[in-house]
């Protein structure tokens, strides 16, 4: 077949009723936060006393984390999905996050006995923590993969990883209302390496699934 | 590249995506003059065939319309796509290949050039359900328009858009499968 002969029948294809890949980022990001508040109800639910928690700096400071982390990957996924759209700035952003909780861990450190460390790090439900948040963001990332599958990533791992780690962050948000260990040791240890295994399993799901 | 073509290309694409089938013409065919200059630029040792290449280029273009943003220029978006696409060929074959990106501003129009080498597209047209690949086949080696066609076959129109869009769908997919067989 000659490119001409392909020009026709892509042309004869013309109308395009496909959702433009921006909003399609939106209704994924709908149809995932609604899951997700979904398994949390079902699972587990907000602790008891969050109306009194809502007032400590430590449990509010949670969510400054999670929402940071769940903006600059979707800010950041968009461009990645979206082929020659520069993402260098979009990924400087990244850094948001981790920065605001290596910030907070100082903080905690100078304000806190060394005595307290380390039944401040361990906390009482780092196992919970483990489970919920990949299973609060499992149903997020199949999400977030299918909308990477409609777009077009050059970049499929990496963008997974960002899916992964977007998921993450929505998922740990939705925990964070559950969750009783409020220390900021806590959330940089167990947060961070649940929200790596979602990041790892949205790289391998891409590397499977994405392709275009 | 210039400015002059972005703004064309814009404008076109623009017209297209609008339903403007004469614009989308113009689109395709403009854009696989500029992809195939900056492909066989790019592919300086053997092995791939150019030609194959900017198919695959203009079929991914084509089912992956929607992610361009309106409001960004279109043709560091056809770029990217040719890239990835080279990249994928090479892959494909088993081979590597760097490319830089700042080499685009040098890329010139060129002709498509008479061959004699089987497409690689006419291998994956051949996989595909009979309806798919007769209608496909109608409408780009026949040159038939969809009316044409729907009276060849004794189906509808829509029948004929919709055994379009999924053959054209499926080529497409077949390409970004991390092999597609040649026997296929």
């Amino acid at each position: 077949m000659r490119t001409d002969d392909l020009i026709k029948a892509l042309d004869a294809d013309a109308r395009s009723t496909a959702m433009p890949l921006g909003s399609a980022w939106w209704a994924g990001a709908g149809a995932a936060t609604l899951i997700a508040a979904v398994v949390f109800w079902l699972a587990i639910g907000p602790r008891t006393d969050i109306a009194t928690a809502i007032y400590t700096a430590r449990f509010v400071a949670k969510f400054v984390f999670t929402m940071a982390l769940a903006v600059s990957a979707f800010a950041l996924i968009r461009a990645l999905s979206t082929p020659g759209a520069s993402t260098s700035r979009l990924a400087a952003w990244m850094i948001a996050a981790p920065l605001l909780v290596v910030i907070a861990v100082v903080l905690e450190l100078l304000s806190v006995p060394a005595a307290d460390w380390g039944r401040r790090l361990v906390g009482s439900n780092m196992l919970i923590c483990l489970t919920f948040i990949p299973l609060i963001g499992i149903g997020p990332l199949a999400v977030f993969l299918a909308v990477l599958r409609y777009g077009a990533p050059t970049r499929a791992v990496l963008a997974g990883s960002v899916a992964g780690l977007l998921a993450g962050g929505l998922a740990a948000n939705f925990y964070a209302a559950h969750c009783f260990d409020d220390s900021p040791l806590f959330v940089a240890t167990w947060y961070t390496i649940a929200i790596a295994i979602l990041a790892a399993l949205g790289a391998l799901g891409a590397r499977l699934f994405v392709r275009w | 590249m210039t400015g002059k073509d972005e703004a064309e290309l814009s404008r076109l694409m623009q017209a297209a995506i609008a339903g403007d089938e004469k614009a989308y013409a113009d689109f395709l065919r403009r854009t696989a003059a500029l992809v195939r200059g900056f492909i066989r630029r790019k592919i300086v040792q053997g092995g791939v065939d150019p030609e194959d290449v900017v198919q695959e280029t203009l079929l991914a273009i084509h089912v992956k319309r929607h992610t361009w943003r309106q409001d960004l220029p279109v043709l560091p978006w056809v770029y990217a796509i040719a890239r990835f696409k080279l990249i994928d060929a090479f892959r494909r074959r088993g081979r590597r290949i760097e490319i830089e990106i700042d080499e685009i501003a040098e890329t010139f129009a060129e002709p498509e050039a008479e061959t004699v080498s089987e497409r690689d597209i006419n291998r994956v047209l051949d996989g595909l359900p009979p309806a798919q690949r007769s209608v496909v086949s109608s409408v780009s080696v026949e040159g038939r328009s969809i009316g044409e066609t729907a009276a060849k076959f004794g189906i509808s129109e829509t029948a004929v858009r919709v055994s379009l869009h999924r053959g054209l769908a499926a080529i497409a997919k077949r390409f970004g499968a991390k092999q597609f067989g040649r026997a296929k």
